[in-house]
């Protein structure tokens, strides 16, 4: 049987707000994409992003302007964050927006017309552009769209409309593949028949998403298995930071089928109020020092924040995520917890059903058909869920280029840097658009000045090895019980809270678990085959757990999605530091890599005793970098 | 609280296949998509069964339960009675890949044949303004998560193969009213091309698609019959005709 | 072999799995519809007992009556532009006006959804394959003439016009003088304000007061309308039915009270 082939300029793997973005802005210059993705197209875990984009176009608070969502950024990430990402993205996010709207988008509007904005954790002014609360199906489906758009011209220009930009959907990358150091293209099989495909291209975009199904109790989808960060590990590429990974405060607990599935956060937006079952709103007992400014500590001050935000501090259930999350977990463990271990979620004291129905619609639907709850009558019940992974592809901030490998370029989830140690909600969808762009910018700049590197036999030949692999072994191993095993050792081990002694243990069983994972049999063919398909994406979210673990233990405090019960509160010297992984063919190794100081224009952008909490005095003596 | 329930899922592919019988535990709260895990990973591991977010919102676990479509992760087993068997099949009106998974291309065939949003030429990022009450028709045909399950349940195509090639079928009618009704749209001549090349005329307005729509989109009453009512507007109404001809020759 | 049965579809002989009555709604249907039929073409043929003279009523079916025909007395001001027969056949003055109401209600959206599925099965209920080969649909004649629909609207209002007035002029007694009232009266009341419901809750009212509008902020006072018209839209099935029973009742009420059966209690 012959191989299938094909040749592109751009591959870009992954179909979220990242890729689809990316493969938008090559295809705009006139190189030909392919986009490949794991599920049916459009069903990316973008689409399950509710709460909205973080944008400021100051259309419902005029005070708002890039250089407040930059600090806001920078507050939420706990200066952990690659500045300049987090500047282009301050900058860069209302163009996106706008553009989304130019094709086609239709956003909530404010009064006057504009795109309405909306309240969330850490962002000082409203400023997530939203759709109810289906903002990612909006931006996802906006994509779609325009790339049928770009197809039609296509279509009319050439007589073929998949001629400059195809889909390949339900197909996974096994192996990014290289040819002297540089990137030459991509391999693997179809979902549907199992048959192996070759991509021949100078450039790869990475745009695979998150990680959590490395964990138990999670609101990614099978997707999110940390295909990118693996298949970036393998090509010679680095993971930066990868201990930081956002529990959001608030999954579903109840019933178990349901469990990890996420409650937006705009419940809290819109004036949902957390409470234990003691009926205490207790969150006021947690608020830090470094927000204690910003966040009101009695319920009447925290009320009056919905009517009049000029003169009130925000109430304490809009801290960042990794906050509440925290709150809630410690209000469990103390007791106060339902009999299913949450806590309790209400709006309906707040709200008339109607609007309740109208602002949330999703949440009311959702919570109803699942779990029999009416959120219009009753509080719901909450607990954390393993949400989103900071860490990701260590890139060039401005090209999206990743870092060692000449060619290979990652951008949205699967990406490293931009959130820090714990990502705002809302900068996610944004942070999509500002780099799925800019690392369609890169490979386009990349593309025209290399030319493609053909796929040598090889390579070819130890890629298609590795997929028959499993069909070949007898009584092997079962690898719905390994990843059963994996995210096992994950919650209990790498969760919310971690000590030194369990993530030394973690390290050892994930080796294990890798180890007999060497030893996946497969039953049945290679048509459509589940078990067929978590064999690879095991050995994906093996490695990942591996950075994870060993990244967590080498970082001796607690920082935003890092908590370590043994080093509680941050250290100002750990916060010039990243961790870097890369692969060596065997194992994960973590090193320290000192983070880019910030230069003077943006760390002029703070108050000097607010950077005083984060930097050492030697830090803020300096005062930038130049 | 567990429970043993009944279960008859179709195996198979292209080239045969039929109900198998299987029992398997459920738990409070489950829903079916959560025991067909349970049957895939405890007793047929091969089982091919298409999801992605298990709350609704993403439209790939269509199937048909009890002959009726629908999303399995928003069915719950406790919806059924407790001697009854839950009867699970791939959606019939495509062509069947493997068990619960069907080859869905014609959707994404149709999708690519509706003429794209056409914009004003000049409106430049961030100039666009619009009220919520004139985008708020559009907004709820954008709710939809392209589950395909009105487009299997239509009878257009799903009993009649060779309807396929000429008509696009709800969803995507509805995708033609969205633009149609899209406050800074620009093309006109949408009404135009959704009977003559879409099909619009197909649609004897049964309502099925409605019946079956996990997002509750009245699909039939605020998008296929708005959209009958605008054809008629524009190519069965003599009297709006005539108007719109002298309107344009006096150059309103 | 089509439809499910298509050689490349999932091979399940079965027409449906549904494990519901899926029959009893479109054979509920069927029954209601068919026994209207037979009625209403049994009543206008009968050509009598459409007219109470005393009581100043007059069945729907037969309003407004205009053949020469007519008793004077049933007519609006003595306006009977149609003869009395053609071709030697007795005309009744039912039949001259039927097409108006029949063509409405035939060519409504909802009654056309309610008889292709439970006359022509086309699909008899969702997920139950239909029995025939081919299907076109309304996309060529002559079902393609449902799209005159509008036109039937219109007259549909012209005709609550009249039954509304025929409603009016019923509370009136022997003498003919105004403010009394007869179970009589009631009754056409009630068909005349449910026909109003069912018109304007039709498909074509909500796109004529404001759907056809792609700026309603521009029009707000269609957009009222049209929200308006909007919710009792949701309701256009319901009205259908009850109207349509006000109007059969209605129209034997006439008959009985016209042929002695029953009499009309006069209320004042
Ligand atoms: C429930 C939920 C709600 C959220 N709400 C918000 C919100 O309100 N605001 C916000 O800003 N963020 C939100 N987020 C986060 C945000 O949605 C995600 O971080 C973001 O969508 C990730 O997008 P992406 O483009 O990086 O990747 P994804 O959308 O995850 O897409 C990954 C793509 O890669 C493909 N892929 C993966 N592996 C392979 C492989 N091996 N071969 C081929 N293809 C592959 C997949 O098929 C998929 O198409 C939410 C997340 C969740 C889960
Ligand atoms: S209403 Fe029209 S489009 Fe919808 S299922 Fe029926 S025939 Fe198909
Ligand atoms: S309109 Fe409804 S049924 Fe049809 S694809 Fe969209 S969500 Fe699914
Ligand atoms: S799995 Fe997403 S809709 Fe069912
Ligand atoms: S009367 Fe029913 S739709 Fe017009």
């Amino acid at each position: 049987m012959t191989l299938e082939r094909h040749k592109y300029d751009v591959l870009v793997i992954g179909a979220g707000g990242a890729g689809l973005r990316a493969a938008v802005e090559a295809r705009e210059s006139g190189l030909r994409v392919a986009i490949i993705c794991k599920s049916l197209f459009g069903k990316a875990h973008t689409v399950m992003a509710e709460g909205g984009a973080a944008a400021s176009m100051g259309n419902v608070n005029d005070n708002d302007n890039w250089m407040v969502h930059f600090r806001d950024t920078m507050r939420g990430g706990k200066f952990l964050n690659h500045f300049r990402m987090a500047e282009l993205h301050a900058k860069e996010s209302p163009d996106r927006i706008w553009e989304l709207e130019v094709w086609g988008a239709l956003f909530d509007r404010t009064k006057e017309g504009k795109i309405s904005q909306r309240n969330f954790g850490g962002h000082e002014y409203p400023r997530l552009a939203h759709v109810g609360d289906r903002t990612g199906l909006e931006l996802i489906r906006t994509m779609q769209q325009k790339i049928v758009q770009l197809q039609q011209k296509d279509g009319r220009e050439t007589g073929d409309m998949e001629s400059g930009i195809k889909v390949f959907a339900e197909l996974t990358i096994t192996d990014i593949l290289k040819e002297n150091g540089k990137i030459s293209g991509a391999y693997g099989y179809w979902r549907e028949s199992g048959e192996e495909v070759l991509f021949e291209a100078p450039a790869v975009v990475i745009a695979t998403g998150g990680v959590g199904k490395t964990f138990k109790i999670t609101s990614n989808s099978w997707e999110g298995t940390g295909d990118g960060h693996a298949l970036a590990l393998k090509a010679g590429a680095n993971l930066v930071d990868m201990e930081f990974l956002q529990f959001h405060p608030t999954g579903m607990v109840w019933p178990p089928s349901v469990r990890g599935i996420l409650v937006t956060e705009s419940v809290r937006g819109e004036g949902g109020v957390l409470t234990n079952t003691n009926g205490e709103r207790f969150m006021f007992k947690y608020i830090p020092d470094v927000f204690k400014d910003k966040y009101a500590d009695n319920e009447a001050e925290a009320d009056r924040w919905y009517e009049d935000q000029d003169n009130n501090r925000r109430p304490p259930e809009l801290l960042p995520r990794d906050e509440v999350a925290r709150a809630i977990n410690s209000e469990v463990k103390a007791g106060r917890g339902t009999e299913h271990g949450g806590v309790f979620l209400d709006v309906s004291k707040r709200l008339p059903a109607e609007v309740i129905k109208k602002r949330l619609p999703s949440m009311w639907h959702q919570f109803y058909e699942l779990a029999g709850v009416d959120i219009t009558k009753e509080p719901m019940e909450v607990g954390p869920t393993c949400h989103y992974v900071m860490g990701g592809v260590e890139v060039e901030p401005d090209t999206a280029a990743a870092v060692g490998v000449p060619g290979l370029f990652a951008a949205g989830e699967v990406a490293g840097g931009m959130h820090g140690s714990n990502r705002l909600g809302g900068n996610s969808l944004s942070d999509l658009l500002v780099f799925g762009r800019r690392a369609g910018m890169g490979a386009v700049e990349y593309v025209k000045k290399n030319t493609a590197t053909p796929v040598s036999d090889a390579a070819i030949k130890a890629a298609a090895e590795k997929i028959q692999a499993p069909f070949d072994r007898q009584g092997g191993e079962n690898s719905y019980s390994l990843h059963a095993e994996l995210q096992e050792v994950t919650h209990n081990l790498v969760g919310i809270i971690r000590t030194g002694s369990e993530l030394k243990e973690a390290i050892a069983k994930i080796a294990e678990i890798r180890k007999r994972s060497a030893n996946v049999a497969v039953a049945g063919g290679r048509k459509f085959n589940p078990g067929f398909h978590l064999a690879f994406d095991l050995d994906n979210m093996l490695l990942v757990a591996e950075s994870t673990a060993k990244s967590a233990d080498a970082r001796e405090e607690s920082r935003g999605g890092h908590t370590r019960d043994d080093f509680p509160g941050m250290n100002n010297k750990w916060r010039q530091v990243n961790h870097i992984s890369s692969f060596d063919g065997e194992k994960v190794n973590v090193r320290a890599q000192s983070l880019p100081p910030m230069p003077k224009e943006l760390f002029d952008l703070f108050d000097v005793h607010e950077l005083e909490k984060y930097m050492t005095p030697e830090e803020v003596a300096k005062g930038g970098s130049n | 609280m567990a429970r043993s329930i009944k279960l008859r899922i179709w195996r198979g592919d292209s080239t045969d296949g039929g109900l198998k019988d299987v029992v398997v535990e459920a738990n409070e709260g489950e829903v079916v998509l959560d025991v067909i895990h349970r049957v895939q990973a405890t007793q047929m591991g091969d089982l091919a069964v298409r999801w992605n977010c298990k709350a609704g919102k993403c439209g790939s676990c269509s199937m048909e339960i009890n002959g009726k479509p629908r999303l399995a992760c928003m069915t719950q087993v406790a919806s059924f009675g407790e001697e009854e068997t839950i009867t699970v099949t791939p959606l019939r009106a495509f062509p069947i890949i493997k068990d619960l998974v069907t080859d869905v291309s014609f959707n994404y065939k149709k999708a690519m044949e509706i003429p794209a949003y056409e914009p004003p030429a000049e409106l430049a990022p961030g100039e666009a303004r619009m009220e919520q009450i004139d985008v708020e028709r559009s907004q709820e045909f954008r709710k939809c998560i392209e589950c395909f399950l009105c487009q299997d349940v239509c009878h257009v195509v799903r009993d009649h193969e060779e309807n396929k090639k000429s008509f696009a079928g709800p969803r995507f009618l509805m995708r033609m009213a969205e633009l149609d009704f899209h406050p800074l749209d620009q093309r006109k001549t949408r009404k135009q091309e959704a009977q003559e090349q879409h099909g619009l005329g197909f649609c004897n307005i049964t309502k099925c698609c409605t019946e079956v729509c996990p997002e509750h989109i009245k699909i039939t009453d605020n998008a296929l019959i708005p959209m009958k009512e605008r054809v008629a507007d524009v190519k069965y109404d003599p009297v709006r005709w005539l108007g719109s001809k002298i309107r344009k020759r006096e150059g309103l | 072999m089509s439809g499910v049965f298509s050689p490349t579809r999932a091979k399940i002989k079965e027409r449906t799995l549904r494990t519901d009555k899926w029959w009893l709604q479109p054979l509920l249907t069927f029954g209601v519809l068919f026994s209207f039929v037979i009625y209403a073409t049994f009543r206008a043929f009968e050509n009598k007992n459409y007219f109470v003279e005393e009581s100043h009523l007059i069945s729907p079916f037969y309003s407004p009556c205009l053949s020469e025909s007519c008793e004077p007395a049933a007519t609006i001001g003595g306006w009977t532009p149609f003869s009395a027969e053609i071709f030697n056949f007795a005309l009744s003055p039912a039949l001259i006006i039927l097409i108006f109401p029949l063509g409405f209600r035939m060519t409504c959206y909802y009654y056309r959804k309610a008889y292709y599925r439970s006359f022509w099965f086309s699909p008899p209920a969702c997920g139950v394959a239909e029995p025939h080969e081919k299907y076109t649909g309304e996309t060529r004649l002559p079902l393609l003439g449902q799209n005159i629909h509008r036109y039937f609207f219109y007259a549909g209002l012209v005709f609550n016009v009249i039954l509304t007035y025929d409603a009016i002029i019923s509370f009136r007694n022997k003498e003919g003088e105004w403010g009394h009232m007869t179970l009589g009266s009631l009754v056409l009341v009630l068909s005349s304000a449910l026909l109003w419901f069912y018109s304007l809750s039709c498909h074509t009212c909500r796109h004529t007061v404001g759907g056809r509008l792609k700026h309603f902020s521009k029009h707000p006072v269609r957009y009222k309308l049209w929200t308006t018209v909007s919710v009792l839209n949701t309701k256009h099935q319901q009205f259908a039915w009850f109207s349509l029973a006000a109007v059969a009742f209605a129209d034997i009420y006439v008959r009985q009270v016209a042929s002695g059966a029953w009499s009309n209690p006069i209320f004042f």
